[in-house]
């Protein structure tokens, strides 16, 4: 896409910038239990931007109060799928706010090949436009490799 | 503008981290004092660990032995702190530790102030006390017990793990037993986790030592085998004092001196858990004191009537009443 020529995806925090290594994600983290937040680890191979539904790696973690746990969770994930997308997400489980407060990248896939954009002829002189990433035409777990 | 206003730890900081929770603010700034220390004084100023060694001895009663031991383990990790300071040595020591003494004697107490020693100290970043037993590791079924140790551990993190009754954790008659599991998992993070967390086991002596013969591995993990002993009499009634003080209540006329005998006669007895020992003993005076006064509709009570415990109100116990030979329930 020509806002963002590298293929990189960008969602959630932090994304246009290079990626953050071990102990800025570590200083993230404690700023989040800091605030009372519950972080969780989510992972992904589908990186359409509107898919924000990610599959969770584990249960979200309350009542931690140290980020060397959720960063045990973190390598663990990277262990089990070095080639997927993962992010951390932090809960906010205050009232009125109920919801995901942080979000960010914290692993991509060596290579990301991007997206194409497909053009749907529809009635009349109509033009439908829709992005494709050029990864998901593999299956489930051998895209990205 | 755009320098980060975070510090990432091991990186030279462009900006002095702020902290702006207040309170946190000191603690913050702490750790900069610290890296310059050059004297056992200053590091101590800086940590002050001597009030909480303080408080300690202040707070309670008997348990030489152990003091003196945390006092040690406290004076190695002043040591050390100097020693890092100068660039002399970058591994950290093992803390992990067993608690054993029968019931009563206070590990649960000594464990909380271990934990607030600890983190005055630099050893553990959050200085958090989570308090488990066999059931908060150990599942009930196939792939449940891992998950679940870990996230245990994963609370514990920065803080100070603490197993009470951790002999529990291995069931020799069942060697299907998923606590097995749980100290595999346990003793791999006592052994790769060491800076992030402290593990204490506690229990009673002899079960702890059986547990530790059939757990090698576990025993050559922990460089600390302190053992609470038994409190005399002397510090039992010292123990009952302060309890009482603390909840407002004072030993009547001749009180102090029955409750020494009963003291004297509970000892011998079985059952006998110390310091709780003692607690459930007031417990039970207070009620006696209590359906004493009740019984006396009329009379106007005083502050003094409310806070005073009677000789009779000890008198009246089992203790007293079946002899010393007596099988008296506590």
């Amino acid at each position: 896409m020509i806002t963002n020529p590298t293929g990189r995806i960008t969602q959630g925090q932090f994304s246009f910038l290079p990626d953050l290594t071990d102990d800025e994600i570590t200083a993230q983290i404690e700023y989040g239990l800091r605030k009372g937040y519950a972080w969780s680890v989510e992972y992904t191979d589908d990186p359409h931007p509107r898919n924000t539904y990610w599959d969770m790696f584990g249960m979200p973690m309350f009542d931690l109060r140290d980020a060397a746990g959720v960063m045990q969770e973190l390598r663990e994930c990277r262990k089990t799928f070095p080639g997927h997308y993962i992010r951390m997400v932090a809960f906010d489980s205050a009232r009125g706010i109920e919801s995901i407060t942080m979000s960010f990248i914290v692993n991509r896939p060596p290579s990301e090949p991007g997206f194409g954009l497909e053009r749907q002829e529809a009635a009349g002189r109509t033009i439908r436009y829709t992005v494709k990433s050029y990864a998901t035409d593999r299956p489930e777990n051998e895209r990205y490799r | 503008m755009s320098t980060p206003r975070y510090s990432i730890p091991g990186s030279a900081p462009s900006v002095p981290p702020r902290d702006p929770e207040g309170p946190g603010a000191t603690t913050a700034q702490a750790p900069d004092a610290m890296e310059r220390a050059r004297s056992v004084a200053a590091v101590l100023a800086e940590s002050q660990v001597e009030q909480v060694l303080a408080e300690l001895d202040r707070d309670l009663v008997g348990l030489a032995p152990v003091k003196q031991r945390i006092r040690d383990i406290a004076a190695l990790l002043v040591i050390d702190k100097l020693r890092m300071n100068l660039g002399l040595q970058a591994e950290t020591p093992s803390m992990h530790m067993s608690f054993t003494g029968n019931p009563g004697t206070g590990k649960t107490t000594v464990a909380l102030r271990m934990a607030e020693i600890l983190h005055r100290l630099g050893y553990v970043r959050k200085g958090h006390l989570v308090a488990v037993t066999r059931d908060d590791l150990v599942g009930q079924y196939i792939g449940h017990t891992a998950p679940k140790t870990k996230e245990v551990l994963k609370k514990a993190m920065g803080g100070v793990l603490f197993i009470d009754e951790a002999y529990y954790l291995y069931r020799p008659e069942n060697e299907r037993d998923y606590g097995q599991e749980a100290i595999e998992i346990l003793l791999q993070v006592m052994e790769n986790q060491r800076d992030d967390l402290v593990v204490i086991l506690a229990g009673y002596k002899d079960r702890m030592e059986t547990f530790f013969r059939s757990n090698p591995g576990l025993s050559s993990r922990i460089a600390h085998h302190l053992d609470f002993p038994d409190y005399s009499v002397d510090e039992l009634q010292q123990i009952a004092e302060r309890m009482l003080a603390q909840r407002h209540y004072r030993f009547g006329a001749g009180a102090r001196e029955i409750f020494h005998q009963y003291l004297e006669r509970r000892i011998q007895q079985p059952h006998f858990a110390n310091a709780r020992s003692v607690r459930n003993a007031l417990d039970r005076a207070r009620l006696r004191q209590a359906s004493r006064l009740f019984a006396e509709r009329d009379r106007d009570l005083g502050r003094d009537d409310l806070t005073t415990l009677l000789p009779a109100d000890l008198l009246a116990s089992r203790v007293f009443a079946e002899g010393s030979a007596g099988e008296a329930t506590p």
